[in-house]
């Protein structure tokens, strides 16, 4: 058995049986974690670039520790002091990196769709870390992995999306994969910040009340509001919109059931949720960022297959 | 084909097996048993449920252990993985290492490397069903037997098991 694809450039490309091989796998690496040589040879014989043209701590870090705990040679790339500030193009560069003998490549970058621009162009395996407003396939796996952990299956969880849909990568991701293994998705967040006919194109339900959205979920997925996407005013102030859309305490109280929060960080505190929910029982903020490591290792293992085909 | 042990083969062969193990091991509290992943687990379920029978008044710790991510050829082929369930110390333990079929070697050789990530066994022996002893690939050798055969390498051992296939059986295919 193997993934359908050679690359993981977003969950839109993978069938249901691509997204139950990985999560099965990244059990099986969360319990390789657990012990006291928190390591596996497996991936030895094999060199990755982390290529990030974009800003990360969480997803950086854990990819890093990912490879490392898979024994895998890496290097880190980030633009900002690189000869990309001399004019050199992302796929001379890219050339470059693999001409020093590299077999897969992990990309963040601003702009939508330049991984699946490299992935046409270079013969490594590439895995999207993050593109544009686009997907972030492995931020949806640890969501997947860690809403498993709490509800026991994926199939008819009721999963609740809170916030920036428009702009959020996280969104886009999420909804693909929550949709592809029958779970319930609704959207909730500021008319201005949920795309047109989004319900139509994607089988969710849109919600504008935060009350209705969170009294409806067994688990709510917090989104950041992306101020560095947002190019013109979509919302009157901060202090608004945490007024209207903000989680808090209060408000998580007086719902009829207990529900988990999630964060795929990093979190604007006292803005989407207040601090005593974020680090409240309730959340799970930290055990999502426990297991993206063993879902990054998940990936890159599953990909690194038949290395010695090209 | 071939049969090499049937049913009642079986059930006699674990039986000596596990007696061998308790008599080399008197006090059991200082042994761990590890069945390797996927097919010697049924074998060493049997080998500790017959221990457990044999000596009722000693604990004995049991574990499962997945080789893949220790494998030589995982760049030849992708292997999923099954459960590592290893849920106590093997530091200064002699670890009884389960296994079906020993044949080329290559899966003890993974399974001794990922042992050791878990801490420094006392001692570490091994244990197999069927031995297929002309086919090593590596200096590897097992302390408790079932059956030792003679095989040529296109020929294929198959093990069945009640709890997994339906029935008890060994089988050698040409």
């Amino acid at each position: 058995m193997a993934l359908s694809t050679r690359h993981l450039l977003g969950i839109k490309d993978l069938i249901p049986e691509d997204i139950q091989l990985i999560l099965d796998t990244a059990k099986q690496f969360k319990e390789v974690l657990q012990r006291p040589i928190k390591k596996v040879p497996s991936l030895r014989d094999v060199t990755i670039v982390n290529l990030f043209y974009e800003n990360s701590t969480r997803t950086r870090i854990s990819f890093e520790l990912a490879e490392k705990r898979l024994s895998a040679d890496t290097i880190n790339f980030s633009a900002s002091g690189s000869s990309v500030s001399k004019g050199e193009t992302l796929l001379d560069t890219v050339n470059n990196i693999l001409s020093m003998k590299v077999d897969m490549v992990v990309m963040r970058h601003s702009a939508s769709g330049a991984p699946h621009f490299l992935a046409k162009h270079i013969p490594a395996a590439i895995i999207n870390a993050g593109d544009g407003v686009n997907e972030h396939p492995t931020q949806a796996l640890l969501d997947a992995f860690s809403i498993l952990e709490k509800t026991g299956s994926l199939k008819g969880a009721r999963i609740a999306l809170i916030g920036d849909i428009m702009h959020s990568r996280v969104a886009q991701s999420n909804i693909y994969l929550l949709t592809k293994m029958g779970a319930e998705v609704t959207v909730c967040g500021p008319p201005t910040l949920i795309p047109k006919y989004i319900d139509q194109a994607f089988n969710v339900h849109v919600e504008y009340d935060l009350k209705k959205a969170l009294e409806w979920c067994d688990v709510a997925n917090v989104l950041r509001i992306q101020l560095e996407r947002q190019n013109t005013v979509l919302f009157s102030s901060l202090r608004e919109y945490n007024l209207v859309y903000g989680i808090s305490k209060k408000l998580l109280q007086s719902l009829k059931k207990e529900i988990t929060i999630m964060h795929p960080g990093p979190i604007n505190r006292g803005v989407e949720l207040d601090s005593d929910v974020a680090d409240g029982k309730q959340s799970i903020i930290l055990q999502q960022v426990e297991n993206g490591v063993a879902v990054r290792m998940a990936v890159l293992y599953l990909l690194a297959g038949e290395r010695n085909s090209y | 084909m071939k049969s090499i042990l049937n049913q009642q083969q079986i059930g006699l062969t674990v039986n000596r097996l596990a007696h061998q193990v308790m008599e080399n091991h008197v006090h059991l509290k200082n042994t761990v048993l590890i069945g390797i992943q996927p097919r010697g687990v049924a074998l060493s379920d049997r080998i500790v449920a017959d221990i457990r029978k044999g000596m009722e008044d000693q604990e004995i710790e049991y574990g499962k252990l997945d080789i893949t991510f220790y494998r030589d050829d995982l760049g030849k082929e992708l292997h999923v993985p099954n459960a590592t369930d290893i849920l106590f110390s093997i530091e200064g333990k002699n670890v009884v290492l389960i296994d079906d079929v020993l044949y080329t070697g290559r899966t003890i050789r993974a399974a001794l490397d990922a042992l050791m990530d878990f801490g420094r066994p006392a001692k570490v022996e091994l244990l197999v069903l069927i031995d297929r002893r002309y086919n090593r690939e590596l200096p590897i050798q097992p302390d408790y037997t079932g059956r030792t055969i003679d095989s040529i390498v296109t020929q294929k051992v198959k093990v069945f098991w009640k709890e997994k296939d339906g029935k008890d059986e060994v089988i050698l295919l040409d």
